[in-house]
């Protein structure tokens, strides 16, 4: 086992040094990277808090047993070696056997169960582990898991910040039994992850310096981070510019992505989010008025204009998005998309018994969550204008106002953006299963219900190859498109942001800054 | 009545007032739909619905209204303020963490607001037709009428962009390593953007009101007199009728503190400054109550102790005010 991880690893290093080797440069070890954060941090305990902002801090913090390469392919990380069996039922993960925990204590198989007992408690993703119904610790460094189903969407959840390791003998010390409201989970926090924990003030910064005892040899390059938390975009984007950061991520203003592009010092890519998997989409609820007939959804889809949202309003930094499962999943099958034609939509809309009277078909209402997409349901709103649709646009106060509306599913249609989190079962499903109907924000809020489409991703939830999965999903993003229970447009622009002559290997695989940054290095 | 009854009388005014303070805006966040499980699921990126409804289940909100106000008072009647629903921690640990920042944010920027403000209302006074006069109130509203968050990025874009001069956020570089003065430095350098903005809004107020104040004290009887002896013109400026002229502008600096506390959620938003304003703005956002109500209750504790202190100063100073207590 020993040399197998071996092999992999200086594999992994060589291919680390191929692809350094383009920027001509050797990874350097020390330095103080300053990165930032975008909103206050609510937690840095990841097996009990998700989001992208605990993602980062919590992935330098805790390991997970794999980490994806950016061509969606697991390599070993607290694993060094896992086999999933014939029937699918059981997956045997063999621990590094030099891994510790910050405080000194070797991590364990004990505490592979006992975090996903806590995660399967806690986390607000049950779909990641519900069909694990143990886990069992032959030795020290075996945990198998057994599964009631087989689950291949286990693999991307043992990834990045959905699986960390916690340790047992601090999260599980018998007194607190509620790890959500750990006192450890926000000071003195201990994980076996590249960086540990200097400090952590709300509002201002954490700070994270190297681990000696990591258990990669001569990782992590970076002796410290210090991850700043500034929430106004415009001021995070200045500090880009002035280099008083070094590396940010999860920029997402068309305009300030397109200022920072033009800043010789800075690189800015939209790579590296294919997992995190963020879509703009225009929801439409089909349990009730004129939106309950197909017809109309497809009428609306002719007449917005997918060119004007990506030119206009995304100002071209945004992919684009046909379906519910994002363009760099090895799952995304392309369908075609709905080319503006107001002749087709009128028809469509004549056909569905509304024709023109006094000049207007109907009257619909359109809600958005955020001021952001302000932009995205004035058009709309302009555009349906062009086939005789009233749209009025409803503003929310704040956040929970409008997801109350959507959880209840109190709307017309609203623009939405939704996560994938890595495999399709756990950000995907919540959408279109008919028995996940408004149960609160991101369920599936426009009550869309097709047997076939239950029946496709439970099909596909079960399926272990993984070219019959794809057909499944095929299969699934076909009739999705060809249904609208939601409008897809775009991407979330996502983009990551460094300084090209300081940073080196600035972490771009899927998972954006929610993963181990142990192989980035300042020049 | 003496000064005894006086202040039992105001203390038990002021504990009512903060009663309906906390009630007043606890129905008011009961009112608007949604809640925190809503903001938690999305700082998660989602939640499952029977996560959402443990949270609530977790922290009450499933409960009926009248429930959920009784022990949230019950608390406070306890000296307790609760745990943020968000954070997860203590309110009053919370809130004691970021005073601080914004007292030297507040402090700072009333002082440079004060100083510069009565010192163009002055030099305004003298002329108060010229051209310094003009553009002296021209700047005084230009920085009034200025939404501050512009204002504090157009000075990020100056000052911090184009000539490197001072950082763009936050109170301190940790990166620095160095003794007590040379981490005094660095908070300096951090506070003359925020002050500058937040100075800026009352920068109008004290001018203005040094100006009108100053005209009529140049035009009495005492300021002619001391002309006559044929003192220079700065001394009677500057040593005579400012003197008398500044009584008005600080008891309106003082009236102003509140307004100050306020006008600094805006700026400490901007500059991330990590105060009680970027507090009080993520934890509306967040829809955090025991957050928000324990912040609104400190302020309301700030503006009632101000007050009273104030009128029971002046009954010492002069008991003929407030005679009937």
């Amino acid at each position: 086992m020993r040399h197998i991880f071996k092999g992999l690893m200086t594999a992994t290093a060589l291919a680390s040094m191929v692809a350094t080797a383009a920027h001509a440069d050797e990874p350097k070890k020390g330095g103080t990277l300053v990165t930032v954060l975008g909103s206050n941090v609510r937690n840095l305990n990841s097996a009990v808090q998700s989001g992208i902002v605990t993602g980062f801090p919590g992935a330098q913090l805790f390991a997970s047993p794999l980490r994806y390469d950016e061509n969606w392919d697991p390599q070993p990380y607290l694993a060094e070696t896992w086999e999933t069996s014939e029937d699918g039922l059981t997956v045997t993960l063999n621990l590094v056997k030099n891994a510790k925990f910050h405080d000194g204590t070797p991590l364990t198989s004990e505490d592979v169960a006992f975090s996903v007992e806590v995660i399967k408690a806690n986390h607000p993703f049950k779909s990641m582990f519900a069909p694990v119904e143990s886990v069992e610790t032959p030795d020290a460094h075996t945990a198998v898991l057994k599964l009631s189903k087989p689950h291949p969407a286990l693999m991307l959840a043992m990834s990045g910040q959905l699986m960390s390791i916690i340790p047992k003998h601090i999260y599980g010390d018998g007194e607190i039994t509620d790890v959500k409201a750990h006192p450890r989970n926000n000071e003195n926090v201990v994980g076996s992850g590249p960086f540990k924990l200097v400090e952590f003030k709300n509002g201002e910064h954490v700070i994270l310096e190297r681990f000696d005892d990591f258990f990669i040899d001569g990782r992590p390059y970076l002796d410290k981070i210090v991850m700043r938390i500034i929430t106004d975009p415009a001021a995070r984007a200045i500090a880009y510019e002035n280099g008083e950061l070094h590396m940010g991520a999860f920029e997402s203003l068309p305009r300030i992505i397109n200022r920072l592009k033009g800043v010789d010092s800075l690189t800015v890519t939209p790579d590296g989010y294919g997992a995190i998997g963020p879509l703009d989409w225009l929801a439409m609820n089909t349990t009730k008025g004129p939106l309950a007939d197909v017809r109309v959804r497809k009428a609306i889809a002719y007449a917005v204009d997918k060119n004007f949202i990506h030119k206009a309003l995304m100002q071209g930094t945004a992919a684009d998005s046909t379906t519910g499962i994002h363009p760099d999943s090895p799952f995304y099958a392309a369908q075609d998309g709905y080319d503006l034609d107001l002749e087709k939509s009128a028809a469509l809309l004549d056909e569905a018994g509304y024709p023109v009277k006094d000049g207007s078909r109907m009257s619909l209402t359109i809600d958005f969550g955020w001021p952001g997409v302000k932009p995205q349901v004035e058009y709309v709103k302009a555009a349906l204008k062009k086939v005789d649709i009233d749209v009025e646009v409803v503003s929310s106060a704040d956040f929970p106002t409008w997801a109350k509306k959507m959880g209840t599913g109190d709307f017309d249609m609203s623009w939405d953006t939704v996560f994938n989190w890595g495999d399709p079962v756990i950000g995907v499903h919540r959408t279109y299963d008919s028995s996940n109907i408004q149960k609160g924000v991101w369920s599936n809020t426009q009550g869309y219900s097709n047997a076939r489409v239950d029946e496709l991703m439970a099909m596909a939830a079960v399926e272990t190859d993984d070219a019959k999965r794809k057909e499944l999903y095929a299969e699934f993003q076909a009739i999705i498109a060809d249904e609208l229970p939601v409008y897809h447009t775009n991407t979330l622009p996502y983009h990551t942001v460094y300084n090209t002559e300081k940073v080196g290997n600035p972490p771009i695989g899927i998972w954006g800054t929610s993963t181990p940054i142990d192989m980035t290095y300042l020049k | 009545m003496n000064f005894l009854q006086t202040l039992i009388v105001r203390v038990a005014y002021a504990i009512i007032l903060l009663l309906a303070v906390l009630v007043l805006n606890f129905s008011m966040m009961h009112l608007a739909p949604g809640d925190v499980a809503d903001t938690i699921a999305q700082a998660n990126g989602g939640a499952d619905a029977e996560v959402l409804a443990a949270i609530r289940a977790e922290y009450g909100l499933d409960q009926p209204f009248l429930v959920q106000l009784g022990r949230y008072i019950g608390n406070v009647l306890q000296g307790n303020l609760g745990y943020s629903f968000y954070y997860r921690e203590p309110v009053a640990e919370l809130i004691l963490q970021r005073i601080p920042a914004t007292l030297l944010l507040v402090f700072s920027a009333q002082i440079l607001a004060l100083l510069i403000g009565v010192l163009l209302g002055v030099i305004s006074a003298q002329k108060p037709n010229g051209l310094t006069s003009h553009f002296v109130t021209f700047i005084a509203l230009f920085g009034y009428s200025a939404p501050v968050f512009w204002t504090g990025i157009l000075l990020l874009i100056g000052f911090s962009l184009q000539f490197q001069w001072f950082p763009v956020a936050g109170m301190r570089d940790v990166t620095i390593e160095g003794g007590f003065w040379v981490k005094s430095w660095d908070v300096l350098v951090h506070l003359i953007l925020p002050m500058i903005t937040l100075a800026s809004v009352f920068l109008a107020l004290y001018s203005r009101l040094t100006r009108a104040t100053m005209l009529e004290q140049l035009r009495t009887d005492y300021v002619r007199t001391a002309y006559a002896k044929g003192m220079p013109h700065r001394t009677v400026v500057y040593q005579h009728a400012l003197k008398n002229a500044l009584s008005p502008v600080i008891t309106l600096a003082g009236l102003q503190f509140s307004a100050v506390i306020s006008g600094a959620v805006l700026v400490e938003a901007v500059f991330s400054w990590p105060g009680l304003g970027t507090l009080a703005f993520t934890s509306i956002l967040a829809r955090d109550t025991p957050t928000i109500l324990g912040i609104l209750f400190f302020s309301a504790l700030v503006v009632i102790i101000g007050n009273l202190l104030t009128d029971l100063a002046q009954k010492l100073v002069d008991p003929r005010i407030g005679g009937k207590g």
